[in-house]
C-alpha cells in the first residue's frame, strides 16, 4: 500500500557540459571547537573529475561532507545545482548526488546486489528494466558482478569498497563524491575505479574525489585542489598545480616532480635517495 | 564552454594510460559483447532474486497455514476439551455460515475463555515480533529487542504504577495508555544513550540495557512496596506474564495501540533497508533518517506497550522470530516486518498453548516459558556476534 506524497522528486535535467553542479564558496566549517575549513572556494563542473588532495587533517572529508550536505557551514555558503544545500530536501538531494563515504558498513547481511540496488531507492518512478539495468551496469563496471549473490559482510575490504562504489554508481546522480574510492584496492581496481570516474565525467557529470595518490591525481583529474590546514592551497589542472615545491611544502616531506621517462607524464614521489642508499651500502 | 575538452588535454597528458583504446574508457556503452555480458548477468541476479523471494513467500504461506491450524487447536485443547470440529462448527454458526451453537457450558468457555486469549496472544505476539524486527532495523543491531534493552520493563514501570497507584482516568485504556508514556519515554532514553557516531555498539546497547532494567527493577520495586497487598499480587501475577486473565474487554484495551503500530510498521519497510548502510548514506538516498527514527521509537513504544500492559513481560518472541525468518528469507524488511508479526503470533500463540496445557492442570507462566526457551538462543546469538566481530572491540 502506497499513500499518494505531495509531490514525488524530480530528476534535475542534464547540465551543459562546464555547468556549475557543486560548489562551496568562502566555506568555513567547524567540528566541536576546532575550525576544520577555513575559507574554501572550490566548484566542481559537469564533464570534470576534480581531485582533493592533500594532507591528514587537511580538510578533505570535511570539504566533501560539506558539499554533500551532511556538514553545515558556520560561514559562507554550498551551493548545488545552484541552490544552497540547505533548501534541497533529501529526496531531492538524492536525484542530485551521489555519497561514496570512507569505509562501508552494513549492519545486517545483505547480498551485494541487494546493497547495489539500494542505490536505486531514489528512483522511486523508475521502471523495475530501467532499475535492473543500472544496477547491472554499476556491477559491471566495478567489477562486482561475479559475487552478486554473496552476502556483502563476507567479502573482503577491497570488494565491499567497489560494492558500494557500484551502489553510488546505480545512484545515478549528477555529482559524485568519493571519498578515497581507492584506499582498500588493489593496483588494477585503484585504475579502474578512476577510469569509471572519467567516464563519468565523460557522459557529463561532476566528480569530486579524496585521493592520496598524487600520481592517480595526476593521472586522472581535470584539475586538482590541494587542500592543507583547511584552506585551499592551489587549484588547477595537475600538470600546472604539482611542483616539488609546493607538494614538499604541504606535506612537509620533500617532493619530485618529474616526467615520466617514457610519456613524460607526471609524476610525484618522495624523495626516498638517503633511504635507497643506505639499504644497498 | 570546452572547459572539458581542455582540462582532458591537461589530465590525459599520460600517453601511458591514454593508449588504452577507446572502448576502455567507457565500456558498458559502447561494447556490444560487454552489453551481452551484462543483459545475461541481470537475468541470472533476477533469478537469484526471485529465489529469495520464493522462500518468502513460501515462509507468509507456511505461517499463515501454522495459524489457521493452530487457532482452532488452541480453541478446542485445554481443562474443558472441545473437540476441534466443535469448534470450527460454533464459529461458522456465529459468522452466519451454517454450523450449529454448542451446550451452554462449551460455548461460554470458547467464547468467553478461549476465544479472547488466542486474539490476545495473536495481538501480543503480532507487536512482540513487529517490535522486534523494527527496532533491530532502527538500532542497526540484530541483538536489539524490547525486553533485552530495557523498553518492555520501562513499559511495566508505567503499567506497575498505574495498577499499584489505582490509576483509572482512562478506564480500561488507563494501564495501556501510562505503559506508552513510559515506554516511549525509556526508548527514547536507549536510544540516546547507546548511540555515537550513527551507530550502536553491542556492548554499549547491552550495557544500557543493563542499566535500564536495573533503575526500572528498582521503580517497580518500590511501587510493589507502597502497594497494598490485592494490588501487590495482581502486580507478581502480571510480571510473570501471563495471559490467563484474558477477556474481551482486555482484547479492547490494547487493540488500539496494537493495531496503530502494526499497521504502521510495514510503511517503513524500504527505508530501514536503506538504514542498513548506515544513518549519512541512508540519508544520501533520501531518507529522512531523523523524522524515520522518531516515527518508528513511537511506533516501537505503541507495540511493547500493547503487548506489556495486560500480560507482563513476555521476552525473546522479539529477538528469536525476526532473527529466524532473517536466517532463511535474507534481511529485507519488507518481508520481515509483516513476517515478523505473522510469526510473533504463531510462536506466542503455540507458547501460551503449551504454557496452560503442559503442566495440566496448573499453568505456567508464558513469560517464564519464553525465557526459558528463548534465552539459550540469546546466549547463541551473542556468541555468533561476538565470533563475526572478533571480539566485542
Amino acid at each position: 500500500m502506497r499513500f499518494p506524497r505531495a509531490a514525488r522528486p524530480v530528476p534535475p535535467p542534464p547540465a551543459a557540459p562546464g555547468a556549475v553542479l557543486a560548489e562551496a564558496e568562502g566555506l568555513r566549517v567547524r567540528l566541536g571547537a576546532d575550525e576544520v575549513l577555513r575559507g574554501v572556494d572550490v566548484t566542481a563542473r559537469a564533464g570534470e573529475v576534480l581531485a582533493l588532495v592533500g594532507p591528514n587533517g587537511a580538510g578533505k572529508s570535511t570539504l566533501l561532507g560539506a558539499l554533500a550536505a551532511d556538514l553545515r557551514a558556520a560561514e559562507g555558503v554550498v551551493r548545488i545545482h545552484g541552490r544552497p544545500a540547505p533548501q534541497w530536501s533529501a529526496p531531492e538531494l538524492a536525484l542530485r548526488r551521489a555519497v561514496l563515504p570512507q569505509s562501508a558498513t552494513l549492519s545486517f547481511p545483505f547480498t551485494v546486489e541487494e546493497v547495489v540496488r539500494m542505490g536505486r531507492a531514489p528512483w522511486a518512478g523508475a521502471s523495475r528494466e530501467d532499475d535492473d539495468v543500472a544496477v547491472a551496469e554499476a556491477m559491471a563496471a566495478t567489477e562486482v558482478t561475479g559475487f552478486a549473490s554473496r552476502p556483502f559482510s563476507a567479502l573482503s575490504g577491497g570488494e565491499r569498497a567497489r560494492v558500494a562504489f557500484a551502489r553510488v554508481l546505480a545512484q545515478r546522480a549528477p555529482v559524485l563524491l568519493l571519498d578515497e574510492p581507492t584506499a582498500a584496492l588493489d593496483l588494477r581496481h585503484q585504475e579502474l575505479v578512476l577510469r569509471v570516474c572519467r567516464a563519468r565525467a565523460h557522459a557529463g557529470d561532476a566528480v569530486v574525489v579524496v585521493l592520496h595518490d598524487l600520481g592517480l591525481a595526476a593521472a586522472y583529474a581535470h584539475r586538482v585542489a590541494i587542500l592543507c590546514a583547511g584552506r585551499v592551497a592551489a587549484e588547477g589542472p595537475p600538470a600546472e598545480v604539482f611542483t616539488g615545491e609546493l607538494l614538499s611544502e604541504v606535506y612537509r616531506q620533500s617532493v619530485e616532480v618529474f616526467p615520466h621517462p617514457r610519456t613524460g607524464a607526471v609524476l610525484v614521489s618522495p624523495e626516498r635517495g638517503a633511504v635507497t642508499a643506505e639499504r644497498d651500502a | 564552454m570546452t572547459v572539458a575538452k581542455d582540462a582532458d588535454a591537461v589530465a590525459v597528458g599520460t600517453p601511458a594510460r591514454r593508449a588504452q583504446p577507446p572502448e576502455r574508457e567507457n565500456p558498458e556503452r559502447e561494447n556490444p559483447v560487454h552489453e551481452k555480458a551484462v543483459h545475461e548477468k541481470a537475468v541470472r541476479e533476477k533469478a537469484v532474486r526471485e529465489k529469495t523471494r520464493g522462500s518468502a513467500w513460501l515462509l507468509t504461506v507456511g505461517l499463515v497455514v501454522a495459524l489457521l491450524v493452530l487457532v482452532p487447536v488452541a480453541a478446542g485443547l485445554g481443562a474443558y476439551p472441545i473437540p476441534t470440529g466443535d469448534v470450527l462448527s460454533s464459529v461458522t454458526h456465529r459468522v452466519g455460515l451454517g454450523g450449529s451453537a454448542l451446550g451452554r457450558v462449551p460455548e461460554s468457555v470458547l467464547w468467553n475463555v478461549r476465544f479472547p486469549r488466542i486474539v490476545l496472544a495473536l495481538l501480543i505476539g503480532a507487536s512482540l515480533g513487529c517490535a522486534g524486527a523494527l527496532m533491530q532495523g532502527v538500532f542497526g543491531n540484530p541483538l536489539a529487542e524490547p525486553g533485552v534493552i530495557g523498553v518492555s520493563s520501562g513499559a511495566a514501570v508505567g503499567a506497575v504504577a498505574s495498577l499499584a497507584l489505582g490509576l483509572n482516568f482512562l478506564g480500561t485504556w488507563t494501564v495501556p495508555a501510562v505503559a506508552f508514556v513510559t515506554g516511549l519515554a525509556t526508548a527514547l532514553l536507549v536510544y540516546a544513550m547507546s548511540r555515537s557516531g550513527g551507530r550502536t555498539e553491542v556492548v554499549t546497547l547491552i550495557l544500557t540495557g543493563i542499566a535500564v532494567n536495573a533503575f526500572t527493577g528498582a521503580l517497580i520495586g518500590l511501587f510493589l512496596f507502597f502497594a497494598d497487598t490485592a494490588a501487590v499480587s495482581q502486580i507478581t501475577f502480571w510480571q510473570l506474564g501471563s495471559l490467563a486473565q484474558a477477556t474481551w474487554p482486555k482484547v479492547l484495551a490494547v487493540l488500539p495501540c496494537a493495531a496503530v503500530g502494526l499497521a504502521l510498521a510495514p510503511l517503513y519497510a524500504r527505508r530501514l533497508d536503506l538504514l542498513a548502510l548506515g544513518e549519512r548514506p541512508a540519508r544520501h538516498l533520501g531518507v529522512d533518517v531523523e523524522r524515520l527514527r522518531i516515527v518508528l521509537v513511537l511506533v516501537i513504544a505503541l507495540l511493547t506497550a500493547a503487548a506489556v500492559s495486560v500480560s507482563g513481560i513476555i521476552a525473546f518472541v522479539g529477538l528469536v522470530v525476526p532473527h529466524l525468518l532473517r536466517m532463511v528469507a535474507g534481511p529485507g524488511h519488507r518481508f520481515l516486518i509483516p513476517g515478523s508479526t505473522l510469526g510473533g503470533a504463531v510462536v506466542l500463540l503455540a507458547a501460551d498453548l503449551a504454557a496452560r496445557t503442559v503442566a495440566q492442570p496448573a499453568e505456567l507462566p508464558l513469560g517464564v516459558l519464553t525465557a526459558l526457551l528463548g534465552s539459550p538462543f540469546f546466549f547463541w546469538l551473542l556468541r555468533r556476534t561476538r565470533r563475526r566481530q572478533g571480539g566485542w572491540a
